[in-house]
């Protein structure tokens, strides 16, 4: 119980970070730039929208503290202001339309990255300096050290472009409207095919090459050997003795490789102008859309953070350790 | 064991220990495989970079050829839709993208040893606030904060994205080394070393550090690729000075020139390759120091290694 609320405590101390961030940056860089920006859009604005964005960008001349207690409580409270590059649509339901494309297509390939990783890496500890575990950690550390960007770019060159098997951008075609329905629901998966992939090969070699670490390690543990001496079956050993330890160490790198996988999954929705939130943050950057640039931060950073919550949440059911505060929390 | 290698240096037989041991550690290191092949792409790509502004062919914005040409005697790598010379551009790329690179890496690892190894030795609440500083930094998505950080800084410089790169990817290092701190300050040298009064400035620097070189070796070599990765997706997505030739603005001008639809490969392959080639060093050279590190990871077969650690035990 301890160890949960101390990882709360961690998860309002880090979304408060990411909130402070926000607000120092602005202040921080000389000219202000969002100042520019802002001064075109003086003339459209509620006066309540004004306050919004002085409360968040700091043109007021009020102190620093009321500043921030001012933003803090517009955050709070839902005002988040309004885009500039969508004007005037409020950066909430910029957002809220962008978000469940991200969450799909990152959240889908980045499982099937990990559990198909996983299997490989107990595979290639299992068959230690055979053919398998020679080849597959090279290739694929290979691939891994290419840019994300750069193998969605050439994905979309050869299969896109070259052999136009899949779609070369959007998640959906523009001849169908957005609804529930089958051929639309055909669409979306097909339209996220080769951006899945990108994302799903440039993230496989981190969890293999993890998985056979941890394997390695668990594998001359006293009670695998002692297993082993006893006759259990190998299979058994492999999956039930050793497997079910070494996943583990997975589980935490999950939840810090997170913020990785969001970061590299901006640059393939930029490839692939894949409606996310992280195609959405790259296009405001671009239109100085401040107040959309803020929100959208700050909800990638939300979204890894509870994520991590989550992931430490599961650990305490999966780890016995970590609930009685043993060795290895 | 040869020794003769201190035999002139007037050090004393304690500090010249760990030092020989440390020759050993590169000699090690070279003796494997895929290290010496991950050194040797990682010496090319630095001597192409070094040679490159003085052996390109032509000013990589000389303007003056026919456009989309595909490779040939007289451009290694064609031309690009403007005109240019793709091999020239590659190589004062190489030049920037290494120095960026390495730059921020360099930055990254020395705040991560003087944060992870302060907290890890000082510990109590200078440990608890550097820590929860850590965790934060760790869980932040780096590259949306480093996209929000450029949206303030105008047409930023591939130096300075380098700085802000190195800046806020400081985090897991100096993690894995306040661990390793920590294992270390109970061992008898650095007990040895506080009885004797050294500063506790000294004590960090001159008896932790050098014990966990290999580490520091590793996180450099990650902090490296990080930054290239990182650099060179900041300028991809345009958020660099674009008339200064890096792998990223290569891709990011082949990309927004249609390089693709009018099949010119030869435009963007180059700097990608390039980056996979320089990660794929930076990983070869860090699976050695991990055996090095980690001794259950040698490369030998599961039962000959068991049944040797036996029989020494």
């Amino acid at each position: 119980m301890r160890y949960l609320l101390n990882r709360f405590l961690f998860l309002i101390l880090s979304l408060w970070a990411a909130v402070t961030i926000n607000f120092v940056l602005p202040r921080m860089m000389p000219g202000n730039p969002a100042g520019i920006m802002f001064a075109k859009f003086q003339g459209k604005l509620t006066p309540s929208a004004i306050k919004a964005l002085e409360a968040a960008f700091g043109f007021n001349h009020k102190p620093m503290i009321v500043q921030y207690v001012d933003y803090v409580k517009g955050l709070l409270t839902g005002h988040w202001g309004l885009s500039f590059t969508y004007f005037p649509t409020p950066v909430t339901s910029v957002i809220g339309s962008s978000l469940p494309w991200t969450l799909g297509l990152v959240g889908l390939s980045t499982i099937i990255s990990v559990i198909v990783g996983t299997a490989l890496g107990i595979l290639i500890a299992w068959r230690r300096a055979g053919l398998l575990d020679s080849i597959l950690p090279t290739t694929l550390m290979f691939l891994q050290s290419m840019p994300a960007f750069w193998v969605a770019f050439m994905l979309v060159y050869i299969f896109g472009f070259m052999l136009s098997w899949f779609p070369m951008s959007h998640a959906y075609s523009d001849m169908l409207t957005l609804a529930p329905t089958i051929p639309v629901a055909f669409s979306v998966l097909y339209h996220a095919v080769l951006p899945g992939v990108t994302i799903f090969l440039t993230s496989l070699s981190g969890w293999m090459i993890g998985m056979r670490n941890n394997m390695i390690n668990t594998l001359g543990d006293d009670y695998v050997v002692f297993a082993e001496a006893k006759g259990v079956p190998a299979k058994r050993l492999m999956f039930t003795y050793a497997a079910r330890n070494a996943i583990l160490p997975q589980v935490t790198s999950f939840a810090i490789a997170l913020g990785n996988v969001v970061s590299g999954s901006i640059l393939v929705e930029d490839v692939f102008s894949y409606p996310g939130i992280g195609y959405q943050l790259v296009t405001a950057v671009t239109n100085e859309d401040y107040p959309l640039i803020q929100s959208t931060f700050l909800i990638i950073a939300a979204a890894v953070l509870f994520a991590n919550f989550l992931v430490d949440v599961l650990l305490v059911r999966l780890d016995p350790r970590v609930r009685t505060g043993g060795a290895g929390a | 064991m040869s020794v003769n290698l201190q035999n002139s240096s007037p050090v004393n037989e304690a500090t010249s220990r760990p030092r020989d041991k440390r020759w050993n550690a590169l000699r090690d290191f070279f003796s494997n495989p895929k290290a010496a092949v991950g050194a040797g792409i990682f010496g090319f790509f630095v001597i192409l970079g070094i040679l490159g502004p003085f052996i390109r062919p032509y000013g990589p914005e000389e303007s003056s050829f026919l456009p989309n040409e595909a490779p040939s005697a007289q451009h290694w790598m064609g031309t690009t839709g403007l005109g240019q010379d793709v091999f020239s551009q590659f190589l004062s790329g190489t030049h920037i993208t290494l120095i960026v690179g390495v730059g921020s890496g360099v930055i990254s690892t020395f705040l991560a040893l003087l944060i992870g190894v302060t907290a890890g030795y000082r510990g109590g609440w200078t440990d608890a606030i550097l820590s929860g500083l850590m965790n934060i930094f760790l869980v932040m998505p780096g590259l949306a904060l480093l996209i929000v950080i450029e949206s303030y800084v105008k047409n930023s410089t591939p130096l300075l994205n380098g700085l802000i790169i190195g800046l806020t990817s400081w985090a897991w290092g100096a993690r894995v080394l306040r661990s390793q701190t920590m294992s270390l300050i109970g061992r008898d040298f650095v007990l040895a070393a506080k009885l004797s009064g050294m500063s506790t400035f000294r004590i960090m620097a001159l008896e932790i550090v050098p014990n966990m070189l290999s580490i520091v070796a590793a996180n450099l070599m990650y902090a490296c690729l990080g930054g290239i990765l990182a650099e060179s997706g900041l300028a991809f997505l345009g958020f660099e000075n674009l008339n200064t030739p890096s792998w990223g603005t290569i891709l990011y001008w082949a990309n927004s020139n249609g390089a693709m639809m009018g099949g010119a490969w030869w435009w963007f392959v180059p700097p990608g390759l390039a980056i996979a080639f320089v990660g794929l060093s930076f990983t070869l050279m860090n699976f050695s120091v991990d055996q090095m590190t980690n001794p259950r990871l040698r490369e030998t077969g599961r039962r000959t290694r068991r049944a040797r650690t036996y029989t020494r035990a």
